[in-house]
């Protein structure tokens, strides 16, 4: 039963096949049963979880329908949540219980979901491996000995592994769509700005995008329906009316115009990679799409840019963290965040900041302009999410910035404030998933779930659709 | 450009060990000379981005919601007293 | 004085809005019990974002406006980052380079512009009590004033004395307080200033390389202290030919000295740079010129006007322009009066009586005033015929007193209101019998 996705549990309950309950307990024992060898929780709400799928099948017999009545979610551990414990995968926060929902999770609760727990991240997000956790490294449930990616690593490997119907994670460049990429499944990360950050706690507060991390399109888009919107909370939420995303609109692929950039298959690109995507391409132009190649600003730079602007936000956002009001104090921080702080500092400080913020900014509006004149001319942009398969575990040792490299071909869209998906095309010969990434213009979250839907329905009957990670 | 490790840790607020120092010494300056790269992009004219939504004017109206209560506002601080936080003594000359 | 002193001024207001700056929090701390007035926001925890307080904004610019400053159209707020356990964020919400208002002036009484370098907004912090507990020195911390708004007023270092910044500030008060937007209330914290002093050498025209802060100082008196006292010292370090120290000094009421100090930001270095949880604001023309419409007439204006309209003296039309609510009844009392009373006549007895405005309505003032006029229509001349008379007609009265029986003089009272038999002042009457007697 945890095996169903979140459009087929929906209907499960409402068709009274099983009840919230027998769906939560199920996700739950496979918790139980296999969870020791991903580390995909930091935290299991077992009891909170029983009690809200007792209230959603009582709310299920009145006939009530809610977006999500009933279907247990997993939800990364730097969301708050009243009354229960949030983390962020830092020793700093072990005992750190939020006494106010994040907005997000107040649409979710709203909307009738369960809530399963915590997930494992990398520590404050930093990074794209879920290993630099204190709580210890997610493993990556298609292969055990590599890591699912980061920093949503935890909800990617939980929802990969069917321990939920679907999982909340955020993404400030890569942290959404990378780990789904590694993880084989689909990854939604929406335009900064279009769902709330209140209650988040916060990274690259420029960057920082909370989305879906779900088994189908159809299901980011279902999630995506309940989780946008303006936030009386969040002064930087779009104001944007919430459109239909479940409904997913039809795009005619055959008047869709899609670009690809040499770029972003750069040098030292996996061949697997390359060759699904551009396989996956090629169907699409099967269909009618019109491909062109398009020149982009070329990603390297994004490194930089994302390297200077995020950590200095960092820097900023990791100085509340005194011990006093809440949490142990800053000899808790590990090194990666210790890391980002001391960068994000130098960079700000006095003498520094023409040269290193004031001139990422600039380069920012460079890419940002880049992207609306390749707009101009395309639809959608489609290119690999990471340029590797998952990693085996251990590659961030010694590696000081690990994740700004791993996220290379996510940065440029997450720095100009663009969607994007990660949706499966496929496995290498070694077994491991491979991900596309398309990116739309911001606040083009339909079009883009329209055609990654469309490619899913394409692929549906593929053989490689059947794998099963073994847990 | 050289990154002067101690007086970042300062300004940061972050103990350090000596031994961290010569670790964080090397990594930092890593990333230093790494983004260095940044550069070789002509930003001449080119005005910085800080907001990408393009939002202006987010205020909202001076009317007052109720607060946490002193319990909620203490419950996660491992050092109170009568309703207050309570530190170690700042220095405060007189 | 051999010295010309430099001094400028920093002074942060607090707005009398009904929420916080940033946060929906009541901004109405002061005597609450500790941390019942915070939220996620304005005690900082993971996660909690701000949202800006509109009329916190507007009042900030109508500040600005009645201060004289441009509005520039484009502004922002930015994070000044440092640590201090009462700023729960690390850093504080200010603005550093686009404030809302800039180059404006406040005129003092002697017509000296004082230039306004900018006015800005920001956030207020917690608030730290420092005690004694079980023996160990502690700080305890009640962060219902954190995210409270606050109004920072930059001068230029135009004022060369302490009784010129003793007056600007005393016109800054007023000020606010006129436009209703803080109580400026110097005991409750709601004002606070940091004046800074420097000395410039004797026929030189550049500032002085140093500057030294003055912090602590909770009235108007003690800042006039505290500047007469870092004069004289940075005058006597200068004249051994040293140049004193740039430094933070506290001020000490006992002896009204200052003494160094080294606490907050040993090393300051702000790394201000644009909050990002927050949208720039960018005003239009329209929204400034309301803003000004809003503007009340402030007090250098009405005392003006009090002077032509109602032909007053200036000091009494300063006097009568105190407050808002002083010239406020004043007029309404004027308007009551109908054409029984001219205005200088209200504003003479309201001025010399001491009328207590919150006891008297206008409409009974003048009701008052004139029926003390009628009771006064015997002249001083005339009494002092009948008292003489009365002392001459009982001789008792001069022998008596001069035995040092002070009752009979309410006998003498009594004999001078039974020959006017007419309800007379009798203070007045005493007087002109003592003067007879002694």
């Amino acid at each position: 039963m945890n095996r169903l996705n979140l459009k087929q549990a929906k209907e499960g309950l409402k068709k009274k096949s099983f009840s919230s309950v027998e769906l939560t307990k199920a996700c739950l024992s496979q918790i139980e049963r296999s969870d020791s060898k991903l580390n995909s929780f930091v935290t299991v709400t077992k009891e909170t979880a029983l009690r809200q799928a007792e209230a959603a099948d009582k709310a299920l017999d009145e006939g009530i329908d809610m977006p999500l009545l009933g279907i247990p979610i997993a939800i990364k551990d730097n969301f708050s949540t009243l009354g229960i414990r949030t983390t962020a995968s830092s020793k700093v926060l072990d005992d750190y219980i939020p006494p106010f929902d994040a907005t997000v999770v107040k649409k979710l609760k709203d909307a009738g979901a369960v809530l399963l727990g915590k997930t494992n991240m990398d520590a404050w997000a930093h990074g794209s491996s879920t290993e630099t956790s204190d709580y210890g490294p997610t493993k990556n449930p298609w292969d055990l000995k590599r890591l699912p990616g980061g920093s949503s690593g935890g909800s990617a490997a939980a929802t990969a592994a069917n321990f939920c119907i679907a999982s909340i994670g955020s993404e400030t460049a890569g942290s959404i769509r990378q780990p789904a990429s590694w993880c084989g499944v689909v990854g939604l990360k929406p335009t900064y700005g279009r769902v709330s950050r209140y209650g988040v706690i916060a990274m690259g507060s420029s960057l920082d995008s909370p989305g879906p991390i779900t088994k189908t399109v159809e299901d980011a888009a279902i999630l995506l329906e309940v989780l946008a919107g303006v936030d009386e909370l969040d002064a930087t939420t779009s104001q944007l009316p919430i459109e239909k995303f479940s409904k997913l609109s039809k795009k005619n692929l055959k008047t869709l115009r899609i670009g690809i950039s040499e770029d972003y298959f750069i040098d030292g690109i996996d061949p697997e990679v390359e060759a699904k995507i551009k396989n996956a391409i090629k169907k699409l132009e099967t269909e009618g799409a019109k491909v062109e190649t398009i020149k982009l600003f070329d990603p390297k730079y994004a490194i930089d840019v994302y390297t200077i602007i995020q950590r200095c936000e960092v820097s900023s956002n990791l100085a509340r963290y005194d011990g006093i009001r809440f949490g142990k104090g800053r000899g808790f921080f590990a090194d990666e965040a210790k890391r980002r702080i001391m960068f994000g500092t130098y960079a700000l400080s006095s003498g520094y900041y023409d040269q290193y913020y004031n001139k990422a900014q600039q380069v920012r509006t460079l890419i940002i302009d880049d992207f609306n004149k390749a707009f101009n001319k395309v639809d959608i942009i489609i290119a690999p999410t990471s340029p590797t398969l998952a990693l085996p575990l251990g590659a961030t040792e010694g590696a000081s910035m690990f994740g700004e490299m791993a996220d290379v071909l996510v940065e440029p869209s997450s720095i100009a404030g663009l969607c994007g998906i990660n949706i499966p095309v496929g496995f290498s010969k070694s077994g491991l998933p491979i991900g596309m990434q398309l990116i739309g213009p911001q606040f083009s979250e339909s079009l883009v779930l329209s055609v990654a839907n469309q490619y899913e329905k394409l692929t549906q009957n593929e053989d490689w659709r059947k794998n099963k990670p073994e847990i | 450009m050289k990154i002067n490790v101690p007086h970042v840790a300062k300004l940061a607020n972050l103990p350090i060990s000596d031994k961290e120092r010569i670790t964080f010494q090397k990594q930092l300056q890593e990333t230093v000379d790494y983004v260095e790269e940044l550069n070789r992009v002509n930003t001449k004219n080119v005005e910085p981005t800080s907001q990408v939504t393009g939002l202006e004017n987010i205020v909202r109206d001076d009317v007052t919601k109720p607060s946490l209560n002193q319990k909620q506002a203490l419950s996660n601080s491992y050092s109170t007293h009568n309703g207050f936080f309570k530190v170690n003594a700042i220095l405060e000359n007189e | 004085m051999k010295y010309k002193p430099v001094i400028g001024l920093e002074v942060h207001v607090e707005l009398k809005t009904n929420s916080k700056m940033f946060c929906a929090c009541s901004a109405d701390y002061f005597g609450q019990e500790p941390n019942t007035h915070t939220c996620p926001v304005c005690l900082g925890l993971p996660g909690a974002l701000p949202y800006p307080n509109k009329r916190a904004i507007d009042w900030c610019v109508l500040i600005g406006l009645a201060l004289n400053c441009e509005i520039p159209l484009f502004s922002k707020f930015d994070r000044k980052n440092y640590f201090y356990p009462d700023l729960v964020k690390g850093y504080q919400i200010s603005q550093y380079d686009k404030p809302f208002c800039i180059n404006g002036f406040l005129t003092l009484s002697n017509g000296k512009k004082i230039r306004i370098r900018r006015v800005h907004m920001e956030e207020d912090t917690g608030k730290l009590i420092h005690s004694t507990l079980e023996g160990e020195k502690v700080s305890l911390i009640d962060f219902n004033r954190s995210g409270v708004p606050l109004v920072e007023i930059v001068t230029e270092p135009d004022f060369e004395t302490g009784t010129e910044v003793k007056e600007y500030l005393q016109k800054l008060q007023q000020l606010v307080r006129y436009l209703n937007v803080s109580n400026a209330d110097m005991e409750r914290g709601n004002m606070r200033l940091e004046p800074n002093i420097s000395l410039q050498k004797p026929n030189s025209n550049k500032l002085p390389v140093y500057k030294v802060e003055v912090k602590n100082i909770n009235s108007f008196a003690f800042v006039e202290k505290a500047i007469n006292f870092e004069i004289k010292r940075q005058s006597e370090i200068l004249d051994t030919g040293k140049i004193p120290l740039q430094e933070t000094r506290g001020f000490v009421e006992k002896n009204s000295s200052t003494v160094s100090q080294r606490t907050k930001e040993e090393a300051s270095d702000y790394r201000y740079f644009p909050e990002p949880d927050i949208p720039p604001i960018r005003w239009t023309k329209l929204q400034i010129g309301k803003l000004k419409s809003l503007m009340p007439e402030l007090p250098d204006a009405k005392a003006k006007r009090f002077q032509q309209q109602y032909r007053l003296l200036y000091n009494d039309s300063t006097i009568l322009t105190e407050t808002k609510n002083y010239a406020d009844y004043f007029e309404e009392a004027v308007r009551n009066a109908k054409d029984k009373l001219t205005p200088k006549q209200i504003a003479n007895f309201i001025i010399n009586r001491k009328v207590n405005i919150d006891d008297l309505q206008p409409a009974k003032l003048i009701a008052k005033i004139l029926d003390t006029n009628k009771t006064n229509v015997i002249d001083t001349e005339e009494l002092k015929t009948i008292v003489k008379a009365v002392i001459k007609a009982n001789p008792n009265i001069k022998i008596d007193f001069t035995k040092g029986k002070q009752n009979v003089i309410q006998f003498a009272i009594g004999q001078v209101m039974y020959k006017v038999k007419r309800k007379i002042d009798v203070e007045k009457v005493r007087e002109l019998i003592m003067e007879e007697l002694t």
